[in-house]
């Protein structure tokens, strides 16, 4: 747990606990989120990445008895987006998230990326149209997709439907993106394709993603962070996590040696 | 040697239904040609008057189909709104504790026998209805219509959550991620996403009250009426058939014939309906 990221952060997680009823999951984590950069989670199965990554947007609460502990604070107005005096809907409106399996709703290709932006009560036409449309190109989906834009999104491919999630959750310009193993359930092609995209959008937003793909996070992220067992083993600048581990239990994993 | 013995027995279990149903279709209509020997189809689909008995008797069915859809589009009126928002209730609302109770006093709804809710029609609806709709008559089509509305659904609801809760849930939760309430959810994203099993819902709703005979036979008065006005009594194909059937009409008369004629219409009725259901479902899963 060293090196503060040199670039100003847009999140803070402080002494984070979570617990699914009884059984903790996250144990007492922190980790800075540079602000449009990417940061990566990395760690063997059930080590809580994923359980971390959604608590960012507080996927948790829609499932009784799971409970935060800590803060994390997000900026600039450094709210602390896990009180429960905080509306998890205003957080979800601020932090976007694509989601391990494409997971397109049963509607036209324009009416899922509009849907944000119309759960949000915007009506009007030619401003959606914008919007869908900018999306689109962000998510560098629309040469693909514009003469079919009213088709039913089922009719893409799963490359496609996962380039059309990311547009979805661009639509309403998150301040974070999270991307729960986003290619998992892709092929290659489809996969370098999501990952040039995501290397793209951190221009413009910040973004902290969850892989079990070492090799992607090593190519696209700016800082990794090694979890295992709930805990945050090891964080730094990417390129040092992989070439120079400080933790031993870092470069066992990252040399294949468990996992 | 031994499966091939199990093989026929399955084969022969599943003609059996196969043969009974053809049989009740071939019955029907050989019947009702015996009927429409002696009445004339044109007479039989557009006349205005169903009086069979009498002395002079008239054999337009009419009377009959408006009777029977005016208590069916009541019932739907009823069941369909209902049970759909109860199906959202169970499906994305309810705690497991809730849920635990509803369900089986929901599905108990639909065990009470049919007699029970005739009667809870005619002697406890029926009254009260009066209090607000003075020229209400004792038998008329809104109260059983109302009944009967209340009794399928269950068959609504039931059918319809299903459908909603096979709704994968990270479709849900991209709909929540993306910052919609619950209520945006289950509006624009599950109903949309179980749609071929809301209409099924509806369609098993729509035949079941189609063809209940007991509550309307009881309250909804035996009197063939072309009208649509529910405050006045009516009767409805099941209702006719089962009051003539109770009656002691000679076998082999014209009058015997009606049943075979209203069977028939009934049966085209809800024929048509699965017919509509079935293509409406292929046409949903091509969109899928």
């Amino acid at each position: 747990m060293s090196a503060i990221p040199s670039s100003p952060l847009k999140a803070e997680v402080k002494k984070l606990n979570f617990y699914y009823n009884l059984v903790q999951a996250l144990n007492d984590v922190n980790l800075p989120i540079a602000e449009k950069r990417i940061t990566a989670l990395i760690g063997p199965s059930g080590c809580g990445k994923t359980t971390y990554l959604r608590c960012f947007n507080r996927m948790h609460d829609l499932y009784p008895g799971n409970r935060y502990e800590g803060e994390i604070i997000l900026y600039p107005d450094q709210l602390n987006i896990i009180s429960p005096k905080v509306d998890p809907i205003e957080v979800r409106m601020r932090i976007s998230m694509v989601f391990q399996k494409p997971n397109p709703f049963p509607k036209t290709v324009f009416e899922n990326v509009a849907y944000g932006l119309r759960v949000r009560g915007e009506a009007r036409r030619n401003l959606l149209e914008e919007k869908v449309e900018k999306a689109l190109k962000q998510a560098a989906l629309w040469e693909e997709v514009k003469d079919r834009i009213h088709d039913l999104a089922f009719n893409l491919s799963g490359g496609q439907q996962q380039r059309l999630c990311i547009a979805r959750a661009l639509a309403t310009n998150p301040e974070i993106l999270l991307f729960d193993e986003p290619t998992s359930a892709l092929d290659p092609t489809a996969t370098s394709k999501i990952e040039e995209l995501i290397m793209q959008l951190k221009k413009e937003v910040t973004i902290i993603i969850v892989t079990h793909n070492m090799q992607q996070a090593a190519r696209v992220s700016d800082y990794t962070a090694f979890m295992y067992l709930g805990e945050i083993i090891e964080f730094d600048k990417t390129d040092k996590v992989f070439t120079h581990p400080s933790i031993r239990l870092t470069e066992e994993y990252i040399t294949g040696r468990f996992g | 040697m031994k499966e091939r013995g199990i093989e026929f027995i399955l084969l022969l279990s599943a003609l059996s239904s196969i043969f009974i149903t053809l049989s009740i279709v071939f019955i029907l209509l050989y019947e009702a040609l015996g009927f429409f020997k002696d009445v004339s189809i044109l007479e039989f689909l557009t006349g205005k008057q169903w009086t069979p008995l009498f002395a002079q008797p008239k054999f337009g069915i009419l009377p009959l189909v408006a009777g029977t859809l005016l208590v069916t589009g009541i019932a739907v009126a009823v069941a369909l709104p209902i049970g759909l928002i109860v199906a959202i209730y169970l499906s994305e609302y309810a705690p497991f504790r809730i849920k635990e109770v509803a369900k089986p006093i929901l599905e108990l709804l639909a065990a009470v026998p049919t007699v029970v809710y005739g009667y809870f029609a005619l002697l406890f609806l029926t009254p009260i209805l009066q209090k607000f709709i003075p020229n209400l008559s004792g038998f008329n089509a809104l109260s059983p219509g109302i009944i009967m509305g209340l009794m399928i659904i269950p068959y609504v609801s039931s059918v319809s959550e299903d459908s909603m809760k096979a709704v994968p849930m990270h479709i849900r939760e991209g709909s929540y991620a993306m910052g919609a309430t619950k209520f945006q959810t289950a509006f624009k994203v599950i109903i949309p996403s179980a749609f071929s099993g809301i209409a099924a819902a509806f369609i098993i709703g729509i035949s079941r009250a189609i063809g209940e005979t007991m509550v309307v036979a009881i309250a909804a008065g035996m009197m063939p009426n072309l009208t649509l006005n529910p405050l006045e009594p009516i009767q409805t194909l099941t209702a006719y058939i089962v009051g003539v059937s109770l009656g002691d009409v000679p076998h082999g008369t014209v009058e015997y014939k009606t049943i075979f004629a209203a069977g028939i219409t009934l049966f085209f009725m809800t024929l048509s309906l699965n017919i509509l259901g079935f293509w409406f479902r292929r046409k949903i899963r091509e969109v899928y």
